[in-house]
């Protein structure tokens, strides 16, 4: 394709180039702005006469004597112990992801390693469980919870976003481990290896690549998660998410609303640096469904 | 693999979406047949100073002790599908009677929360996917002529839209669009009107809701169409070349077609996450205006008085959706499987 990049620039070239352009203003614009932002006064940021007072900080060198002001940040991260809801996602997601490669891992070698009609079934349903929206699952668990005095702890969220992530876990390791020859952990066996040494000995150690890939997009939904942990966490244990959205409700009244922004920056900040070091891994990871169809 | 080692690696992984999945699945099909109980009324004398009458108040004792007896409500069998705030297959019918023309019978069709919330998430799904291919499919072009070294900034940011958390990356254009922010204002300079708010039209929440599904979906098609394109078999374009065919001709004749099972998957990627649309709803507080299937179940559950049964009966309507549309490419992958194993 190279190739056809020289030659003539004619009006194919131009369009294609500033359609890219045009992409990445809308891709990263809004991000760059509210960044800059939330380092401003709700008058500058939500500005009704001039938005180029969000530029130079007209009302925020007005009310603080400073064009910047980490206001929203002190507001949100101490006033609002917004500290708390971080710990509690730190907390949810190194657990998720621990806990949903583990068994995903044990779970996507069997798959891949058998040839019975049962693990396609498995397959099969994991696929259709991958399809639910999480929020009708969240009604069947909702109820139970209450009466077996489940609801509201972290540990209870944990184990239903392992399990609402291991469908596509499977699917992504069992994939990943048809890519490693059978004939590895086959002589393992045949020098006398038990089932679970030749995993152990042989299998742990070169997957280490689908398992980071695989580990990615667990973490990316654990932490994006919205519809899990606004319901199923109580106030006091919140993830930041859900916290950001109750954030809009009690802040709109107190003209607080640069809490809000600020939390929202925060949030964003570890997702930056996932996809600054990641980039590769979550891009094969987002076509190895697609080239296998 | 034998079959007992089969069990012990499979296991963990299955117990957990059999419990955590399968019986939720279960446990909603029968939350759905029960209803909240009524609350208990009773007489009491209630004497004021000139005379005492009865009046009837909530027994709240009994009221909570049924409650605990049967947490799950009174059986209703299939009258919260019925009812008006799902099926509603009387006011259809009431509706279909009344109306003389079609667009009267859809308006008041429309007045029923079930169907509004079935045509915002089906229309958020039949405008965002083939906006989402087309656009992605263009910039895979235009990032596929880049200098070598700025693919990969370009990449980056490219995928920012799609990793961020749905709620957060509502807010973010919410906020700039929202009356006070930066595109909103500029927007009632533009059209010289001081009240335009987005908020407050349906047609334009809707095209908001729109532009934020392309905004956060719009990265995944690039990047699969971007890996596509390093695949495009190169003697078959040049072969196009020397034919003659421009570049147009080349990407609708060779390279979208070469493309096709990429579409499909994108396409069925794509209509899974629009039945599942819900984050962007709370996200630019746009409840009023449109609301999806999984906001209805989001709604009845939020806050004090949790409407089980009417939730259940949501998610169960919502669940048999969501399998009629599989139905295809469950048969194509057993098929495939067949295929195989012959």
């Amino acid at each position: 394709m190279s190739t056809m990049a020289k030659g003539n620039y004619g009006l194919f070239g131009w369009f294609a180039t500033s359609m890219v352009v045009f992409w990445l203003l809308i891709a990263i614009g809004p991000f760059v702005w509210t960044l800059w932002g939330s380092f401003k006064v709700q008058g500058d940021f939500f500005s009704k006469a001039d938005w180029r007072n969000a530029i130079y900080g007209v009302m925020t060198t007005i009310e603080t004597g400073e064009p910047f002001t980490g206001n929203g940040y002190w507001g949100a991260w101490v006033q609002e112990e917004f500290w708390r809801n971080a710990l509690n996602t730190a907390v949810v997601v190194v657990f998720t992801v621990i806990i949903s490669l583990t068994l995903g891992t044990l779970g996507g070698y069997a798959l891949a390693r058998s040839g019975y009609r049962y693990a396609f079934i498995i397959l099969i349903a994991a696929l259709i469980f991958r399809a639910m929206p999480h929020i009708t699952l969240v009604s069947g668990y909702l109820l139970p919870f209450f009466e077996w005095n489940l609801w509201g702890r972290l540990s209870t969220t944990i184990i239903v976003l392992v399990a609402i992530n291991q469908p596509f876990t499977l699917w992504m390791l069992h994939s990943f481990f048809l890519n490693i020859p059978q004939e590895l952990d086959e002589s393992a066996l045949v020098d006398g290896c038990t089932r679970f040494q030749a995993f152990w000995h042989v299998i742990v150690p070169v997957m280490w690549p689908g398992v980071i890939t695989t580990g990615l997009f667990s973490f990316l939904l654990a932490y994006n998660d919205f519809a899990v942990t606004s319901m199923l966490l109580s106030s006091e244990n919140q993830t930041m998410v859900p916290r950001i959205a109750s954030f809009l409700g009690t802040v709109r009244e107190q003209g607080n609303v640069m809490f809000a922004v600020s939390a929202v920056v925060s949030a964003i900040v570890p997702l930056f640096f996932l996809v600054l070091f990641f980039q590769r891994q979550i891009v094969s990871g987002l076509t190895a469904g697609a080239v296998k169809g | 693999m034998p079959h007992r080692y089969f069990f012990w690696f499979i296991l963990p992984a299955l117990a957990a979406m059999v419990l955590f999945i399968a019986l939720p699945i279960f446990s909603v099909a029968i939350q759905s047949l029960f209803v909240e109980h009524e609350q208990v009324m009773k007489e009491v004398e209630n004497c004021g100073p000139f005379k005492c009458e009865t009046v009837l108040q909530v027994d709240n004792e009994t009221t909570a002790r049924l409650q605990e007896e049967a947490p799950l409500g009174r059986f209703n069998g299939l009258g919260t599908y019925t009812n008006r705030a799902h099926l509603a297959f009387e006011e259809v019918g009431q509706i279909w009677a009344k109306t003389e023309t079609w667009e009267d019978f859809v308006a008041g069709v429309y007045n029923l929360p079930l169907y509004k919330a079935l045509f915002f998430t089906l229309s958020y799904t039949i405008v965002v996917t083939p906006l989402v291919l087309i656009l992605g499919l263009f910039i895979a072009l235009g990032v596929n002529r880049l200098p070598p070294i700025t693919k990969g900034p370009t990449i980056f940011a490219s995928l920012l839209p799609m990793i961020v958390t749905p709620l957060i990356g509502s807010l973010i254009l919410f906020w700039m669009v929202d009356a006070d922010g930066i595109l909103g204002a500029t927007l009632q300079v533009l059209f010289q009107d001081g009240d335009l708010s987005l908020k407050a039209s349906a047609p334009l929440t809707w095209i908001m809701l729109f532009v934020y599904g392309v905004w956060h979906n719009t990265p995944f098609a690039f990047v699969v169409f971007y890996a596509g394109l390093q695949a495009v078999p190169h003697e078959t374009l040049e072969a196009a070349r020397i034919d003659g065919a421009s570049r147009w001709q080349q990407v609708r004749y060779v390279v979208v077609p070469f493309m096709m099972p990429l579409v499909i998957f994108i396409t069925l990627m794509q209509l899974m996450d629009g039945l599942r649309v819900f984050e962007p709803i709370v996200g630019f507080s746009a409840s009023a205006k449109a609301t999806s299937l999984s906001w209805i179940i989001f709604n009845d559950l939020f806050g004090d008085s949790k409407l089980y049964g009417s939730a259940a009966a949501t998610s169960v309507i919502t669940i048999t959706a969501v399998c009629i549309l599989l139905t295809p490419v469950l048969i194509r992958t057993w098929r495939d499987f067949h295929r195989k194993s012959t």
